[in-house]
């Protein structure tokens, strides 16, 4: 078990270096310097000469490009994540609030991705091709087919349209948006969540319930299935005991690979319906080619799918015994 | 495969009124008999038609102006105002009304004014597949006025001719893109799982090192930093490239895990024993086993890489104008004041998802018939 965890943990970090680089050629690859663009935006400001003088010898820009890469990942790794040349402030401050709140957002559509497929898996597949069966499957093809944005648009203006208009926008009511965190506040987060949860899990959600249905359906098909019923067991104990325990297996490991997409959705879901996290900042500073800003996030967001991987694959350990004997 | 045509033609000899079935038969009559997937293939065909005679199809140039912007889609009649019945549908033109207080224009039906619909009508001219000149176009009508059968844009442009050219556009990307993505996968999967070794290993991590990026928040980074003022058919170039990029890791890793299986095969070792080099090896006997396979992983890729260019292009990094794709037409429903004046702008993603069930159904279907094992 814990070679199979550490061999992981290496490949992780080799994942994490890699990405860095390739993060980094993203940063640099932007035609025209990036203190010559500084130099244009504050020529006519003054005090420039100093200020520009800094930054250069802070990424070290005069200097070769493994010099300047190395500059960037120590100051990375030490929480220094550059300067944003939009707001002429540390990318580290304005990361911070919405790094929390994209990892709210990521982690409450994972959990309704699969507190809403599994259950709902175990009854299409126990009650095979029944209505709700094929209600489900056509609505899981429309779900896997509309993209997300457009969902996104289309339940705004439903919302907006039939129901409060509280709840669309945003993540905060405009008394909490700035406010510190409190009872309140949380649960005026949750009042807001929702919108972008079954957006951003949508898709997702319908996918789990087709995997679940299909392992299930393999797993009825077992022998232990069969001797499970023939010792007279109740058929819940049957499903939920035997079957589901094990059905269930495939579907963690397919965790780690289904974290790209949440993370994905989570960005563009965000930029349509402007919501406080990193999505918007992100697609802002991409336009503008802010890039330390850009590769920052870029990078913390690679960061966090390894670590979601990894997490996944404890998981894995902890829910399949034969890896842990292995 | 072949132990299926064996049996066939045993028994064909055994009773003489069964007549033998051809690999190719048996594996039509199983896709037909998938209704959804047949449903696929005609959406498809549609498709296709549009691809090919897209000038013909679209009534009037995309980048047309007229004096009719954000119009509702024009509605086929065939009883007039008075209540006459005629063979020929016909339209209404619009009568453009200003409400004098809030200043917005709404469009009224002019009963007086009748359009009827033709056919084969001639209109602006166009070169047809770049051969001849012509001015033939599907339908359209004699008058002054446009027909918007899906309305217009904030601009007056005809959104029907846009949907047209969006749909070449959006439709090669995605089968363009399966292309090179496959061609990389194939290569890269064929080698990785023949050679094994270090070579395996290193092409593995590779493809596992691809698969732990956020996908879309790359393809946004690349995207962004096509420079501004490119050339647009090499930003549509590029961004298919970028797409692919990514794409082609998945069919690198089943083909591998064919190639594994493959090349322990009697005919593989045969052709081994006999001297075939690698090459030979890999491009006649392995390669050609996986065809069914890739078919479809393939089909099945490409409402991925058509939902990213939409996406990617609805937030205005994907293609660009002129150019048009369905995610650029989606790009002016952005706001909700638009989706309530204008509903009608949402029409293309209609396009969007009936390709995208369309691709996916025939995914379906081909995987029941040609690759009966991989269920």
């Amino acid at each position: 078990m814990f070679g199979f965890l550490l061999s992981r943990a290496g490949f992780a970090v080799i994942t994490i270096l890699l990405a860095s680089v390739l993060n980094f050629l993203l940063i640099s690859l932007p035609p025209g310097d990036y203190i010559a663009r500084l130099e244009a935006q504050q020529s006519r400001q003054s005090g420039v000469v100093t200020k520009l003088e800094n930054v250069r010898v802070r990424y070290g820009l005069d200097k070769p490009i493994i010099v300047q890469y190395w500059k960037w990942i120590t100051g990375f790794v030490q929480g220094d994540l550059g300067l944003s040349m939009k707001y002429d402030t540390e990318v580290r401050d304005l990361v911070g609030g919405r790094l929390v709140l994209s990892l709210i957002l990521s982690t409450a559509t994972l959990l309704f991705t699969w507190a809403v497929a599994i259950p709902i898996g175990v009854y299409v597949a126990v009650r095979k091709y029944g209505l709700a069966d094929n209600i489900l499957t056509i609505v899981g093809f429309i779900g896997l087919a509309l993209p997300n944005f457009l969902l996104a648009l289309l339940l705004v203006y439903i919302s907006l349209f039939w129901f409060d208009a509280k709840s669309v926008g945003g993540l905060f009511s405009r008394e909490f948006r700035d406010a510190a965190w409190s009872f309140a506040r949380v649960w005026d987060l949750m009042q807001h969540l929702w919108i972008p949860v079954i957006v951003i899990g949508t898709a997702g959600t319908a996918g789990l319930i087709r995997i679940m249905r299909t392992n299930l359906l393999e797993t009825f098909g077992e022998m232990y299935i069969l001797t499970a019923r023939a010792k007279g067991l109740r058929e819940r104990t049957v499903v939920w005991k035997h079957a589901v325990r094990v059905a269930i297996n495939p579907l963690i490991s397919i965790l780690g690979m289904s974290l790209p997409f949440i993370i994905g959705g989570e960005i563009i879901v965000s930029i349509v319906l402007n919501l406080p996290t990193l999505g918007p900042l992100f697609y802002e500073a991409l336009l503008l080619q802010d890039m330390y800003l850009a590769g920052g996030i870029l990078m913390i967001l690679t960061l966090l799918l390894v670590i979601g991987n990894f997490l996944a694959d404890l998981l894995l350990v902890w829910s399949d015994p034969r890896i842990k004997f292995s | 495969m072949t132990t299926a045509t064996g049996d066939t033609l045993r028994s064909s000899q055994q009773e003489e009124q069964h007549k033998s079935v051809s690999v190719r038969a048996v594996q039509w009559r199983i896709f037909r008999q998938n209704r959804l997937a047949i449903l696929g293939l005609v959406v498809l065909g549609l498709f296709f038609l549009v691809l090919a005679f897209g000038d013909f199809i679209a009534p009037y140039r995309p980048a047309m102006l007229t004096p009719n912007p954000l119009a509702p889609p024009h509605r086929l009649h065939f009883r007039d105002a008075d209540g006459v019945f005629h063979w020929r549908p016909f339209y209404y033109a619009y009568d453009k009304v200003r409400d004098m207080k809030t200043f917005k224009t709404t469009y009224v039906e002019d009963t007086t004014k009748k359009m009827p619909l033709r056919l084969f009508i001639r209109g602006d001219s166009y070169r047809m597949w770049g051969l001849f000149e012509t001015d033939l176009h599907l339908f359209g009508v004699n008058s002054d006025h446009r027909v918007h059968i899906i309305g217009s844009d904030e601009l007056g442009r005809d959104l029907f001719s846009r949907l047209v050219w969006a749909t070449r556009i959006s439709l090669t990307i995605g089968l363009l893109g399966v292309v090179i993505s496959l061609v990389l996968g194939a290569l890269l999967g064929v080698i990785s799982g023949y050679y094994g070794g270090v070579v395996d290993v290193i092409m593995q991590r590779l493809i596992e090192l691809l698969m732990s990026f956020p996908q879309i928040p790359l393809w946004m980074a690349f995207a962004a930093i096509i420079p501004v003022r490119t050339d647009p058919l090499l930003v549509y170039f590029l961004i298919t490239i970028i797409l692919s990029f990514i794409n082609w890791t998945g069919l690198a890793r089943q083909i591998r895990g064919m190639t594994l299986s493959l090349k322990e095969r009697d005919y593989a070792l045969a052709a081994q024993a006999m001297g075939a080099s690698d090459l030979r090896i890999m491009v006649r006997h392995i390669l050609p086993n996986t065809i069914g396979h890739m078919i479809v992983i393939s089909t099945l890729a490409v409402p991925g890489m058509i939902l990213a260019e939409t996406a990617l292009s609805f937030l205005g990094l994907g293609i660009r104008e002129p150019m048009l794709s369905w995610g650029t037409l989606l790009k002016q429903a952005q706001s909700l004041h638009m989706m309530a004046q204008a509903p009608w702008v949402l029409i293309p993603a209609l396009a969007v998802v009936a390709s995208v069930l369309a691709f996916n159904f025939v995914g379906d279907g081909l995987r029941d018939s040609l690759d009966p094992y991989e269920r």
